[in-house]
């Protein structure tokens, strides 16, 4: 208690809500992308769809495994059955596309309706013979990548507990096969390593997270270096192979908004969390890692020097943006990760905006932000949930940051003003996890200040009177 | 329920927001969940807007829908009233707000109590309208309001100008090059000798709405927005109106004659003539292009038209009686307007297709297999697809349909931009056909495609297959760097670590 006293403590406000965030219906973008065999049908308004039709621009001409169930009058006062209606659009889905999986996502319109999804899609699941998971991802209850997070506690549900029948014998043996002609290859490589085990000596390790494959294969790697055996994604790349999940087995996050996922493996499936801060940035990655390692009994090796030999290779850009502040607008979670990063890489944190903050998931998180701010002898950064984006103009106003980490809708008006800043949904869709990507992160960070470079002789930097700032 | 993959019109609101924030000094207020606000996006990126787009949301969320909006509505108004001092400030209700069906009038009525600018709220039923109904109808209202209130304070200002003049009504934002055509417009207008009395809701400030009734006429270039604002101001003070969308170099001049016909019905005296042969012959370039052996070249060439009923129209006639082009098919997405439609191109194309699914368009693109399309950003995938050119002619469009050259579609300068289109659409296309006959540009076959010749270097199948995994784009780019690096290190195997060693040390 008292050490904790010593330390700087975190400083949490809460502001009214009134910020621009993505709706989290945006999840569907990405996640079908990754689950190759699903169908995400967004039940809702013409107001989802153009949602989705302009966020997602071009994605949505390569015929994507997406649509909205579009909702009419006749649907919102009743005179038609829920269920009918879904039921007819679920059977062209599966004539046209015949997905695994149908994923239904509720949006704020099938609350206020009250459209009782889960309640009728046992029965429709068992009619069509797809299976069809619910996940409510709606403006009502969260923020952008938050619907994620309801999409994969939904799929957390539906993993296997035990290995798949042997009725399945023959494909599972090609896997296996298949499985070990990689790791053939990798076999120098293992001989090389120290303390390299070939069948895993610890417990079960699930991680949890949708990832571009090459970083979920980078992030595998990195800890079968040291021994730890990864043994199932959630999200599989299928949706059929959705990893087996039994009581006991440890489970660990990769992405900071994954709570609820977090709390449905505990609570429902009965795993193990591992509490660790995320592996984003090369401090974040080793800091993963160590306590994956830590809580499985095993002795990390050689984590320092990796670290250091990353941080050596970043020096170009770090020269660039150390001593400068940033100011997190917030809109997509990974704010209180990216800052630790950042300060570490030098810089100070204004404030960090945040749409949304559990403590509990991200404590680890948390108390190394707070370590980093110690050893980089910088104040502690604010936390700002439920920001209010008029008020955060404001403070920016008075504050000056050198970069404005803010959605697409502030970046231009902030540019005319001659304030920096970086689109927050690039960290988001950008490959940031793991080592080897420490440099993505910086290249979107330094994108501003190397621009400016190019440009700062030409003397236009605010285009804007000062008497038009809002 | 419908299964929809795209829409063509956007849902009301967004209509009602495009007027309310094309207005000078007007704050519209969005009763709705978190994330719907992606009309701030929209506005600033595609309009590449310096501004702060001057829209905000009251939030619903959780706690609103188990008490009700209660204080919050009122409180975000007045809010925002005392913050940006705005003159209007529109309550704009969404797909969300509709289903509540709380009573926001009442809201509006009581924040008006503590406010100092005018509180409205936008009168659109969200499953009844779309975005373009949904805008035309607030422009309406907004205007209807402010003439009322000027004849509360009996300063509502009747007197016609001593010149002739105008308003121009239905520029808004984001709309499909509007801020060019208002330019032309403009020039277009002081070139006759026509003065504006007022533009809306293009930079409009509420204040001047009540000099709405100075102008000898109204000019509303659109079909989808203004036609309703003309239609009352012509009720309340018989001011005429001409909704001929100069579009085209014939639409142009019936446009320009319609203008005469009703400044001369109210005492001017001027002919236009000369000036619509003087600039057709000179400014446009357009009716010599008809003549020339170019356009000769497109006689009879199968075109399809698909957009709005202002774009699609106009084009239609453009294609069919400007340029000899064969109209197989034109179409419009603007389904509630459909006799409209009809009545214009019907002399003009073989068939008529008015739907809003673009399935239909792309079945009936494929069917007919035309030489060019004129459509929105979806056809031009379609073509794409097909390997036919499309030239975009109306929303729904993305960023580089906003170009920062000038180009209207509207008055002489417009003509010169749409022949330009049309001719680069079809030459681009027969420029394709010919290579496709002669076996594209380069014949001889290339070699070495990579910068290394696969010499000594070995990549392990986990290596491999991340790279495979890498997209086409930079796959090239990452191998060669990778090989580069290994080659550098000496290194014959290229092993999934060395991969990442790879990335990490050249950024590969």
């Amino acid at each position: 208690m008292t050490v904790a006293q010593d330390k700087p403590a975190l400083n949490f406000e809460c502001e009214t809500g009134n910020y621009h965030t993505f709706c989290p219906i945006s999840c569907v973008a990405w996640l079908y992308q990754k689950i190759e065999d699903s169908f995400f049908l967004v039940i809702g308004t013409k107001t989802c769809g153009y949602f989705l039709q302009n966020a997602m621009g071009v994605m949505i001409f390569a015929e994507p495994r997406y649509a909205m169930a579009e909702l009419e009058e006749s649907d919102i006062s009743a005179q038609l059955n829920d269920y009918d209606e879904l039921k007819r659009l679920c059977e062209q889905i599966k004539r046209d596309r015949n997905p695994s999986v149908i994923v239904f996502i509720g949006t704020c319109t099938t609350e206020i309706i009250k459209m009782d999804l889960e309640g009728f899609s046992p029965r429709l699941e068992q009619e069509i013979g797809i299976p069809i998971v619910v996940a409510r991802a709606n403006g009502l209850d969260y923020a952008f990548t938050q619907g994620e997070d309801t999409v994969l506690a939904a799929m957390a549900n539906r993993c296997p507990t035990e290995e798949p029948a042997p009725v399945k014998v023959e494909e599972q043996e090609n896997a296996t096969r298949f499985q070990k002609l990689l790791s053939l290859g990798l076999k120098k490589e293992q001989e090389a390593a120290p303390a390299i085990a070939t069948t895993p000596k610890h417990d079960p390790l699930i991680l949890f997270g949708s990832l571009p494959d090459p970083v979920a294969t980078n992030l595998s790697h990195e800890l079968k270096k040291q021994g730890v055996e990864v043994s199932g994604w959630l999200p599989t790349k299928l949706y059929t192979e959705l990893p087996v999940v039994k009581p006991g087995y440890y489970v660990a996050g990769v992405n900071p908004f994954l709570s609820r996922t977090a709390t449905t493996l505990m609570r429902r499936r009965k795993c193990k969390l591992i509490g660790a801060p995320f592996p984003i940035g090369p401090d974040g990655t080793r800091a993963w890692v160590e306590k994956i390692c830590s809580v499985l009994g095993i002795e990390p090796q050689g984590l320092a020097e990796r670290e250091a030999q990353i941080w050596e290779s970043l020096e170009d850009y770090l020269q660039l943006i150390r001593g400068k502040s940033v100011f997190f607008m917030g809109d997509n979670l990974l704010e209180v990760s990216l800052s630790r990063f950042l300060i570490r890489c030098g810089m100070t944190v204004d404030e960090i905006g945040i749409p949304y903050m559990d403590k509990r998931y991200q404590k680890a998180e948390l108390d190394f932000l707070v370590q980093t701010c110690e050893e980089m002898g910088t104040p502690v950064p604010r936390i700002v949930e439920k920001p209010d984006n008029y008020n955060q103009i404001q403070r920016i106003n008075e504050l000056k940051p050198d970069l404005v980490i803010t959605g697409m809708a502030h970046a231009n008006p902030l540019e005319a003003r001659g304030i920096n800043t970086k689109w927050s949904v690039e960290f988001t869709f950008a490959q940031i996890h793991g080592f080897t990507n420490a440099r993505d992160i910086l290249e979107l960070v330094t994108r501003p200040m190397r621009r400016n470079e190019s440009i700062k002789d030409l003397g236009w930097d605010k285009l804007v009177r000062e008497d038009a700032l809002v | 329920m419908k299964l929809a993959y795209w829409m063509y019109a956007g849902p009301a609101h967004i209509g009602t927001l495009r007027v309310a924030s094309s207005f000078k000094n007007v704050h519209a207020i969005m009763h709705a969940p978190l994330g719907d606000d992606y009309f701030n996006v929209m506005r600033s990126m595609l309009e590449r807007e310096q501004d702060f787009t001057p829209v905000t949301a009251s939030i619903v969320d959780r706690n609103v829908l188990a008490r009700g909006s209660q204080e919050k509505v009122v409180d975000n108004i007045v809010r925002k009233d005392r913050e940006e001092r705005p003159d209007l400030i529109v309550l704009t209700p969404t797909c969300t707000s509709s289903i509540l069906q709380e009573d926001l009038e009442n809201f509006v009525s009581r924040a008006q109590l503590d406010a100092k600018g005018d509180v409205l709220l936008a009168d659109v039923n969200h499953y009844r309208v779309n975005e373009l109904q949904a805008g035309d109808r607030t422009l309406q209202q907004i205007v209807q309001y402010y003439i009322a209130k000027a004849r509360k304070k009996e300063d509502l200002d009747t007197v016609k100008t001593e010149k002739p003049s105008v308003n121009i009504i239905g520029l808004s934002t984001l709309g499909f090059h509007n801020n060019h055509d208002s330019t032309e417009l403009k020039r277009l207008m002081a070139d006759l000798g026509i003065e504006i009395n007022l533009i809306l809701p293009d930079k409009a400030s509420v204040h001047d709405l009540k000099k709405l009734p100075k102008a000898w006429f109204n000019l509303v270039p659109y079909r989808e927005l203004g036609p309703m604002t003309a239609k009352y101001l012509e009720e309340e003070f018989g001011t005429p109106c001409v909704d001929i969308t100069p579009m085209g170099v014939l639409e142009t001049a019936r446009c320009i004659r319609k203008i005469q016909q009703v400044v001369n019905a109210q005492g001017a005296d001027v002919n236009f003539e000369d000036f619509i042969h003087n600039q057709t012959k000179n400014v446009s370039q357009a009716a010599w292009f008809s003549r020339s052996i170019d356009c000769q070249n497109l006689t009879g060439k199968k075109a399809i038209v698909f957009g709005d009923n202002t774009h699609a129209a106009a084009m239609t006639k453009i294609l069919a009686r400007e340029m000899g082009i064969h109209v197989v098919l034109a179409g419009t997405y603007c389904k509630y307007d459909e006799e409209w439609f009809r009545k214009e191109v019907s002399e003009y194309c073989d068939e008529i297709l008015i739907s809003e699914d673009h399935g239909e368009i792309a079945d009936a693109i494929a069917r007919i297999e035309p030489a060019a399309i004129f459509g929105t950003q979806m056809e031009r995938h379609v073509g794409k697809r097909l390997n036919i050119p499309c030239g975009v002619i109306a929303a729904p469009i993305h960023i580089q349909n906003f170009p920062i050259g000038y180009r209207p579609f509207l008055g002489y300068e417009g003509t010169n931009q749409l022949a330009d289109l049309v001719y680069n659409s079809f030459t681009l296309g027969m420029e394709d056909h010919l290579l496709e006959i002669f076996g594209g540009h380069d014949t001889k076959e290339i070699l070495t495609k990579s910068m290394s010749a696969d010499g000594g270097l070995n990549w392990t199948a986990e290596a491999q297959e991340q790279l495979n995994k890498i997209p086409g784009f930079v796959r090239g780019k990452v191998k060669r760097n990778t090989e580069k690096y290994a080659r550098e290190q000496g290194i014959h195997e290229i092993s999934l670590e060395k991969f990442y060693a790879a990335k990490e040390a050249v950024g590969a």
